[in-house]
């Protein structure tokens, strides 16, 4: 039994969590009262986390689920499935959960990135080429520090590139080593 | 080329196609309009200075003038897919609809996978299986990178494959482009016929047969499977087609592709196939300077 106070019901009766299984795929609750495993974020907060952050409207996700597997690890999916599920991948993976500070991946931002308004970091083109080639650089932001979506412009319109983690000045590009390229 | 020999009775003009068979490809994308559009894609390889020719047959494959077709902005950010362009078609004939429920086979690594689920406009289910597990992290990596949010990743025989983990039982349409001796790669992979055998060939084809098997009795009634390979030899392609209509509910059926090709074969080495089989698709390398390959499309009929 957790001590965690999270694990009570709305009742006020505490009842037993399953462990996370991190080899399958489980559905995220839709709220944190419906959980049944332990340290398992919900959809809800994953959607909260998107708008209060980056300002994506929820209603972005819709027509998708999220998943866990592994431990904090939230997938997104658009396709039919039920839970739990054993293979190896559904969707794509968009957030690292269950640490203090949450981190989107650069396939994510990516992808749904331009519904993003705020914590975006406009870069220049020779700058945006060391994001992606994974290098760290000094850089004036005046919005929050953390995580943010670096974004450039292509063919006249803002686009992603990936995430950066803002602190002290500097921009640490956390573009996967697999995803890095000298451009 | 010594094994190409046996082909010399069924190519038209046999020289030209081993003189293109000698040629190197070039490098070959596909637009991902799960991530950009044609226009927005085609706009950003100018900004970068690639040059670039749209095929005419599918607006989205471009064959691209760089030596490092990886190492542009439209490939960073998943506007493009180095894809080799005969590697487009089968796709284009499954001809996917928003919302079905597809099985990919072989899946890896990904590259038709996610066209499909492009052609679907990412939205429906793309199961994308591969029996092989080291070729599952490629085909991960490229679903991600391509932003595919339909896609499910199984590691399975696909000769057995069970729908049991799904909540459906049947798919709308299967895509078979299977393990094959891969002749028809022979411009991109010199060394592609350094294992030719005829006991390979007969192996492999035994492999084939029961995938194509499988999807057929896997995909509902009325539902569409494409059968592919990019090889040449008839005892994997035809050989494998009749072996379907001889043992599962299906029929071969007509489509349209804006590629030069010749038709499927009716004998081959003292057999012959059903007369459908013509609707199939020889593609030769001489005839659109692509790879070779082979596909057929199928209807289940029961």
């Amino acid at each position: 039994m957790s001590d965690d106070p999270s694990d009570e019901q709305p009742d006020g009766t505490e009842h037993e969590l399953e462990q996370n299984v991190g080899q399958r795929f489980g559905r995220l609750p839709e709220t944190a009262a419906e959980r049944t495993v332990e340290g398992r974020v919900s959809r809800a907060e994953v959607l909260e986390f998107f708008a209060d952050r980056f300002a994506v409207p929820p209603a972005t996700f819709d027509d998708y689920s999220f998943w866990e597997k592994g431990a904090g690890k939230i997938w997104l999916y658009s396709g039919e499935a039920t839970s739990p599920l054993e293979i190896e991948a559904i969707g794509m993976t968009c957030l690292r959960t269950r640490q203090e500070h949450w981190k989107p991946t650069t396939d994510f931002v990516q992808r749904f990135g331009h519904h993003a308004s705020e914590c975006v970091i406009d870069l220049d083109r020779e700058q945006a080429r060391r994001f992606a080639a994974g290098e760290d650089q000094a850089l004036a932001w005046d919005g929050d520090w953390g995580y943010l979506i670096a974004a450039h412009t292509v063919a006249g319109e803002r686009e992603p590139l990936g995430v950066g983690l803002y602190v002290h000045g500097e921009l640490r590009s956390m573009v996967p080593k697999g995803r890095q390229r000298n451009l | 080329m010594e094994p190409f020999e046996r082909y010399r009775p069924i190519i038209d003009d046999f020289e030209a196609f081993l003189a293109a068979c000698e040629q190197p490809l070039g490098n070959a994308v596909r637009v991902n309009t799960i991530k950009a559009s044609v226009e927005r894609a085609t706009t950003a390889l100018d900004e970068d200075g690639v040059a670039y020719d749209q095929a005419d047959w599918n607006p989205r494959v471009l064959r691209l003038e760089t030596n490092s077709p990886g190492s542009t902005w439209t490939s960073f950010h998943g506007f493009t897919h180095g894809q080799e362009e005969v590697s487009a078609v089968p796709p284009i004939v499954l001809d996917p609809r928003p919302g079905d429920r597809v099985w990919d086979c072989c899946a890896a690594p990904g590259g038709k996978a996610t066209q499909i689920a492009a052609l679907m406009d990412d939205r429906g289910t793309v199961v994308a299986n591969d029996s092989n597990l080291g070729r599952i992290s490629a085909l991960r990596f490229n679903a991600e990178r391509l932003g595919a949010t339909s896609l499910a990743v199984t590691n399975d025989d696909a000769r057995n494959y069970s729908l049991q983990r799904f909540p459906f039982d049947e798919f709308d349409r299967a895509l078979v482009d299977a393990p094959c001796s891969c002749e028809g790669t022979i411009r991109k992979n010199p060394d592609a016929l350094d294992n030719w055998s005829p006991d390979h060939i007969n192996s492999v084809a035994g492999i084939q047969k029961g995938i194509l098997r499988r999807a057929l009795q896997a995909t509902r009634e009325g539902g569409t499977v494409v059968y592919s390979t990019c090889t040449f030899a008839p005892e994997e392609n035809e050989a494998v087609v009749q072996h379907a209509l001889e043992t599962e509910d299906c029929r071969v059926v007509d489509f349209d592709l804006g590629l030069e090709y010749a038709p499927g074969l009716t004998e081959w080495d003292g057999e012959t196939f059903d007369s459908s089989i013509e609707r199939a698709a020889r593609i030769y390398p001489h005839h659109n300077d692509t790879g070779g390959f082979f596909v057929a499309k199928l209807e289940v009929t029961a």
